[in-house]
């Protein structure tokens, strides 16, 4: 609906906050969902993101959700479907190119970024949209893709990235003698020298 | 052109420049350039193509291609450009988003390199119910700045966008498109910045009639750095009357013009001759406004007038870029001497 969707970016700071709160509870259920199946959630995830995102922003299910770095005005509603901002025909009072009864998508997207506190975000240049995830939840994806994110981080605070390009390096020694290129996670009193004196 | 025409093999771009093209020499070397738009023919005819692109060559450091602009149909962008460029002159290839995917345009990009082209303007493109077609379907499976970012990968990183090799990268000067005088202005010149992040060497703008408002819009430019790191060429062009006007402002998406201009085009007597004076002074007032690299002459129909528009605002300062052929098309039109 246009008159949600305008309403959701005059109130874009507050939506920003409620994203961010989805965001990490959608983390926080990663192992849940990867314990059920990431493939068996999808479908019902999916339709209610549909529903909730559709009411809100008239989201079109991309599967690549952006609404964050665009001021939480969709840009999939723009009937080019530019994703990087607007195209040189906007009208004049902000009307759009194709549609002239509506108001461009991106000048939205500008006001809207000015209201939030990631607003800056707006300012990156994000890829082509992959027309293969249409359909699919965003919501999903970035639970997966955060928590990805935060057990390589993990990993790699802990030094396991560096053991497995060792381990990975000498598949020899690996194979006849393990312990000389280790894989398993180790105990921290096993890697912490400091905790080994106590 | 068959076997007397072998693809000619291009060395390496010059020292701190990323293509052959003469456009970008002549942007770094600190001239300022002219570039024109031409009217492509709605034709078969390569004859078609030189006529419309003589006058502006004696004229241009390089001529665009455009790519259907306004969503009419004409002949493509790519073969204009390629018959240009093959008969020596430099030509600026349009790339729309509005008409091809991304398997086509990059495609495309190799095609319009491999014959030579070295400077690409990648532009979003008008919707297509502004055209004469408007029931066609509307692709836009890139936008400016996806397709401005995926050449300079094919071309910086030797890959398609799906990370397969390129074994020869095309060597494009990468162009694209602003329009400082429509809204939203306040944030015309971080959209420019977000362009030369992803890729713009140069840029060519909508048509500049306020004066002011670009002026503010350069200051912005020179607040971000931007003119340092970008070419910008202002967009110009003769109005033919103060009825023409009115129609380009309300039927072409993009296009600002002051009322007052309009009211002067409507008190002149010769109106084509006042639309001419107005376009040479807002050349010479472009040229004064700190980091403008160029102007882009847009006379959509008044292609005759480019010529004398350009001599007259003495922006060349004797310069004569012209025509540098390796070999002309037919025998008939001798090329000039190569350089």
């Amino acid at each position: 609906m246009y008159r949600m969707r305008l309403f959701a970016v005059r109130h874009a700071r507050a939506f920003e906050r409620i994203y961010a709160a989805v965001e990490r509870v959608m983390i926080a259920l990663d192992p849940l969902f990867a314990r059920i199946g990431y493939d068996r959630v999808e479908r019902p995830v999916a339709a209610v993101e549909s529903v909730v995102k559709g009411f809100l922003f008239d989201c079109r299910m991309c599967g690549q959700c952006a609404l964050s770095s665009t001021g939480m005005s969709c840009p999939m509603n723009c009937p080019k479907e530019l994703r990087n901002g607007p195209c040189g025909g906007v009208r004049p009072g902000g009307y759009c190119e194709v549609r002239p009864q509506m108001r461009c998508v991106w000048v939205l997207a500008w006001e809207g970024a000015q209201r939030m506190k990631g607003g800056a975000r707006i300012h990156e240049v994000l890829p082509p949209v992959d027309r293969t995830l249409a359909g699919s939840s965003s919501w999903l994806r970035v639970s997966r893709e955060k928590a990805a994110e935060r057990r390589a981080a993990r990993a790699a605070a802990r030094g396991t990235a560096a053991r497995e390009a060792v381990a990975r390096a000498f598949p020899e020694a690996r194979a006849s003698e393990p312990a000389t290129a280790p894989l398993a996670p180790e105990p921290p009193a096993a890697v912490n020298r400091e905790e080994r004196r106590r | 052109m068959s076997q007397s025409d072998p693809s000619p093999a291009y060395a390496p771009p010059p020292p701190g420049h990323v293509s052959h093209s003469r456009l970008e020499r002549v942007l770094r070397a600190g001239r300022f350039a002219v570039t024109a738009e031409l009217n492509p023919p709605d034709s078969a005819d390569p004859a078609d193509v030189f006529e419309a692109a003589r006058p502006l060559a004696e004229v241009a450091d390089a001529i665009n291609a455009t790519d259907a602009s306004g969503a009419n149909c004409h002949m493509s962008s790519i073969g204009i450009s390629a018959l240009l460029t093959r008969a020596g002159y430099s030509t600026v290839y349009q790339i729309s988003c509005r008409d091809r995917n991304r398997i086509a345009i990059q495609g495309d990009v190799l095609g319009a390199a491999a014959m030579g082209v070295s400077n690409v303007l990648c532009l979003t493109g008008d919707g297509v119910g502004v055209g004469d077609q408007p029931g066609a379907k509307p692709v836009f499976d890139f936008d400016s700045l996806t397709l401005l970012r995926t050449i300079r990968t094919m071309r910086d990183q030797g890959m398609f966008l799906s990370g397969r090799r390129i074994t020869r990268p095309p060597q494009m000067f990468l162009g694209a498109a602003e329009n400082p005088c429509i809204p939203p202005l306040d944030w015309r010149p971080e959209r420019l910045a977000k362009k030369v992040e992803a890729g713009a060497e140069f840029i060519q703008t909508n048509y500049v009639y306020d004066i002011p408002l670009f002026e503010a819009f350069m200051a912005r430019v020179r607040d971000l750095g931007l003119d340092r790191r970008v070419f910008i060429l202002a967009g110009v062009g003769p109005l033919a009357s103060a009825k023409a006007a009115r129609w380009m402002r309300s039927s072409v998406p993009g296009i600002h013009i002051p009322d007052a201009l309009i009211e002067r085009m409507e008190k002149a007597a010769k109106p084509a001759e006042e639309g001419k004076r107005i376009c040479i002074e807002l050349i010479q007032r472009i040229r004064q406004i700190p980091g403008v690299a160029g102007v882009h002459v847009m006379a959509y129909r008044r292609e005759h007038q480019v010529s004398e528009i350009i001599l007259e605002s003495g922006v060349l300062e004797g310069r004569r870029p012209g025509r540098r052929g390796r070999r002309a098309p037919d025998s008939a039109d001798g090329a000039g001497g190569g350089t």
